[in-house]
């Protein structure tokens, strides 16, 4: 290959090649002395070992650091280095939504140090990093809302290991230093010593205890909850961020796959393997667990090769013990099969008497909504380099939100300690929950398999078209929803069943002891108060592979909710406004957020109404709460040669607190993008149980001129600290839908609507 | 074969009918421009040829042998290219940044030809798809370079 993988040079290497990474003339510190600083945790062997920025130098520990067992690892996370700037190891992936920044934000606030200085890399697998009571994911919306105290006490616990080097070093007490930015200063004498000089000395202190060490006064901060520019944004600008599928090292071999065309089949004979070997480039070809693979030096003859492959598919000896895709599948069948359950399910929320609500009701209604299957389409298709070493151990480069779950998964396959497996987390291609641990649904598996059987490391990657036929799906669902009215027309009854398989026991391919939480989120804690409600689920397994997607059951769940709530609201003759207010009575925090959403957009006005230039237009509301964060949305939509054109979209989202409010802010473009993408143009339909798309031509996601003005309001109520990347999104197709109804006067109950054609 | 890249001369060892996309990754070793979709349907792999944007994932190698390619990585090297760069960071535009450097390509391209593109332009140049919606961040920054108010972001 033309050049090596720099890990000294690259962000998101995720690196554990503790050799590479040390700064210039320093080595990493003996993993003996990590152990003893770990206590009685225990530090996975292998964990990239790291001090501040020191000189090698035989290991100094101290006795008292020992037996602290609330300390936290601080040199584990922070390197700084000589030069008076930082290398932090966060433990949470970078794919866009802004944490690495958030992280700099943080640490950087409590040890006094900019946050323009840090470089930030994705931690490696490791306990050290499972910062989330022993577990760490990237997803949930949960990265800095879970370390939010974690990482400014390591911050300050930093902060504090330098302000005792700096009283040994300039030979003053403790109490009359402190500091500044990146600097020890003893205010006396005029003296100081910056950061990067004292980061050797630093090594040797003790750790504090995490609780004892002094918080900054919020009302002091400098970066925490300011717009802080974002760390990879020339990086980014420049192509020079460096993404799994960049990941390059010596002696490289890289394949492609033909997948099997439904899961479950198995490759038989490949008819003409001679030829396919006597192709351009290619090197071997080699009969993997559900696909075939072609591996070459370069990708496209791989893929040239792997695409002319002519494999004979042999049906699973017992489909049963596989998720096995039938040959008759067909989404609109599927969906068909949904709507006919006629089964009450299981009851996920109860409140007071809803058959006594339905008998004494003035009015009812029912309606039947629908989801569609959808794609992550993250623009990154996924791939995984995999290297084994002489020592036994292997490396691993791939698109990852749990690493030590594919560390465990992948040293199970490759015969492995996990200790032995080493992890690089990359920057992210966009993952809307696309990394997680899906069974046949990450290429890891092949690239273990190519790279023991070529004895080179080999880099897999999936083509946009192999990635489609395994890329696992949010699920698709139909809800039965029933309302009773009072005699005055307002909401006093709900019964929802959900037929659907939620993603959680999709992705275990079992049902658990309890109701998937994440089939029903969205329709349950909803905090309207409709006294008496059932909410159920009817569960029928989904052929296809089920995954999370970007505010996972919510993404669908307040679609449904939130638009028939508005058909309760035409139902009793009720401004869709004027009953959540209602039937919000008493809860501030939610009133204060859609007054903030509708005062955004200048004031309710629902129209339809004739626009500036001339089009007829209305305007939708709705709110959600996922992901501990407060939403409420308002959009504004006119139709245009029958299909629905999205102007503007008012978001008032209320998380508690912030750490950046111009990444909120970009996070809410991003959700509201990926919203109006489902609401308007997604669906990954199946027929003959095919997938009916396999690329960008045939599955629409949302194009650049199709992007509505967002206006994002941000409400730090103070209530506990929530979610940011999805908590924007849930709200914004029921206000879409909301928005055409009142336009239109059709009822829209299925995305994505541009299935239908409109008109005013 | 012979390419210019970059303002340099590259002996590229490859059929002319691999993409332009993979010989500038994989032969040349350049990652900046990004594989998506290899159907000419997202614009993360463009580059300009000749000065004009082009999708390489679907550009023949054989077929520019001939011409003058840019890629990401020359961006700062180029007057027009460090502005467009400066304006990107200055409204924070990139999130996940996979598709960055074929919007950024696009941008430059456009702006090449036209410094000061209508609205109306910019809605026809910028075309590449972006899965984390930076769409409006790209026109603020393109406003900002073209000289007008772009879309509202915040
Ligand atoms: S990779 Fe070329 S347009 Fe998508
Ligand atoms: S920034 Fe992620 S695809 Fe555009």
């Amino acid at each position: 290959m033309a050049s090596l993988f720099d890990e000294t040079k690259t962000q998101g290497a995720g690196g554990q090649t503790e050799a590479l990474f040390a700064p210039e003339g320093t080595q990493p510190v003996n993993l003996s002395r990590r152990r003893f600083l770990m206590g009685s945790a225990g530090v996975a062997s292998g964990a990239l070992v790291l001090g501040f920025g020191i000189p090698l130098a035989a290991p100094r520990v101290r006795a008292a650091e020992a037996g602290a067992g609330k300390a936290f690892d601080v040199p584990a996370f922070i390197e700084i280095r000589p030069d008076n700037t930082l290398r932090f190891l966060s433990p949470f992936m970078e794919g866009g939504q802004g944490t690495f920044t958030a992280m700099a934000q943080i640490v950087g606030e409590e040890l006094d140090m900019d946050p323009a200085v840090f470089t930030v890399e994705a931690a490696p697998a490791g306990e050290v990093f499972q910062i989330m009571n022993g577990r760490r994911v990237t997803g949930g919306s949960n990265s800095v809302r879970s370390s939010y105290d974690t990482m400014r006490r390591i911050g300050a616990s930093g902060r504090a290991m330098l302000l005792q080097a700096g009283a040994k070093r300039l030979g003053v007490p403790l109490a009359q230093l402190s500091t500044q930015p990146g600097k020890v200063v003893h205010a006396a004498s005029g003296r100081s010593v910056t950061y990067g000089e004292l980061a050797a000395d630093a090594r040797d202190m003790a750790v504090p205890d995490a609780a004892s060490v002094t918080l900054r006064d919020p009302s002091t901060f400098r970066w925490i909850g300011k717009p802080v520019a974002r760390l990879d944004m020339h990086m980014k600008s420049t192509g020079k961020a460096v993404y799994a599928i960049d990941c390059k090292v010596e002696d490289l071999l890289q394949a492609a796959v033909q997948h099997a065309p439904r899961l479950g089949l198995q490759p038989g004979v490949v008819r003409n393997e001679a030829a396919v070997k006597a192709m351009p480039g290619v090197h071997s070809v080699h009969v993997l667990e559900g696909a075939v693979a072609v591996v070459a030096p370069y990708w496209w003859h791989a893929r040239q090769a792997a695409d002319a492959l002519d494999v004979e598919w042999k049906e699973p000896a017992n489909p049963d013990d596989v998720r096995y895709m039938p040959a008759d599948f067909a989404t609109e069948a599927f969906a068909a099969k949904l709507a006919a359950e006629t089964g009450r399910g299981e009851q996920a929320e109860t409140a007071g008497d809803v058959a006594g609500a339905f008998a004494s009701a003035a009015t009812t209604l029912e309606a039947t909504y629908r989801s569609q299957y959808l794609h992550h389409a993250q623009l990154e298709p996924p791939s995984t380099l995999a290297r084994f070493n002489a020592d036994g151990t292997l490396d691993m480069w791939l698109p990852n939100q749990v690493p030590e779950m594919f560390q465990a998964a992948i040293a199970k396959q490759a015969g492995l300690e996990p200790a032995q497996v080493k992890i690089h987390s990359p920057l992210l291609g966009g993952f809307f929950g696309r990394h997680f641990l899906y069974k046949d649904g990450n290429p890891y598996p092949h690239a273990i398999a190519l790279a023991k059987a070529t004895g080179r490391p080999v880099k897999v990657i999936w083509s946009r078209e192999e990635e489609f036929l395994r890329d696992p799906l949010r699920p698709m669902a139909v809800v039965k929803f029933r309302g009773a009215l009072d005699k005055d027309g307002w909401p006093v009854g709900l019964d929802v069943v959900s037929v659907c398989e939620g993603p959680s026991e999709g992705i275990a391919n079992a049902r658990g002891k309890e109701l998937d939480d994440s089939a029903l989120e969205g329709i349950t804690g909803k905090s309207y108060a409709i006294a008496n409600r059932r909410i159920a689920q009817a569960y029928v397994k989904n052929p296809p592979t089920l995954a999370y997607w970007r505010s996972v059951g919510n993404s669908m769940n307040d679609f449904f909710y939130e638009s028939f709530l508005d058909e309760m609201a035409d139902k009793g003759g009720k401004d869709p406004y004027a009953l959540r207010l209602r039937l919000l009575a008493g809860n501030a925090r939610l009133t204060n957020l859609l007054k903030a959403a509708v005062d955004l957009s200048g004031g309710w006005k629902r129209g339809p109404f004739t626009a500036a230039d001339g089009s007829r237009r209305a305007r939708g509301l709705a709110m959600a709460s996922p992901f501990g964060s407060e939403a409420a949305a308002v959009a504004e939509v006119s139709i245009k040669d029958g299909q629905v054109v999205v102007h503007d979209i008012w978001e008032a989202i209320d998380p508690g607190s912030i750490v950046n409010p111009a990444i909120v802010a970009a996070q809410v473009n991003s959700a509201v993008a990926l919203g109006l993408s489902q609401v308007l143009v997604e669906g990954a339909d199946y027929e003959d149980g095919l997938p009916v798309a396999r690329n960008f031509d045939a599955y629409s996601i949302l194009p650049p001129d199709r992007m509505a003005n967002v206006h994002v309001k941000i409400i730090e109520s103070g209530a506990k600290m929530g979610g940011i990347g999805e908590p924007p999104l849930p709200a914004v197709p029921p206000a879409v839908a909301n928005a055409v109804s009142a336009l239109t006067g059709k009822r829209v109950r299925a995305m994505p609507l541009s299935r239908e054609t409109f008109t005013t | 074969m012979k390419l210019q890249v970059n303002g340099s001369p590259r002996e590229v060892d490859a059929e002319p009918e691999m993409p332009l996309l993979w010989a500038l990754r994989d032969v040349l070793g350049m990652t900046g421009t990004k594989y998506g979709c290899g159907i000419a349907q997202c614009g993360a792999c463009s580059v300009l040829v000749d000065g004009v944007v082009t999708r390489s994932c679907v550009t023949p190698v054989g077929s520019v042998a001939e011409s003058k390619i840019t890629t990401i990585e020359a961006m700062e090297e180029d007057a027009l290219g460090q502005k467009v760069v400066a304006a990107w960071v200055k409204h924070q535009v990139p999130q996940c940044g996979y598709c960055q450097s074929g919007q950024v390509m696009a941008a430059v391209s456009l702006l090449k030809e036209n410094a000061h593109p209508s609205e109306e332009d910019v809605r026809a140049a910028m075309i590449n798809l972006c899965r984390c919606g930076t769409y409006n961040a790209i026109h603020a920054a393109l406003s900002d370079l073209a000289g007008h108010a772009g879309k509202e972001t915040a």
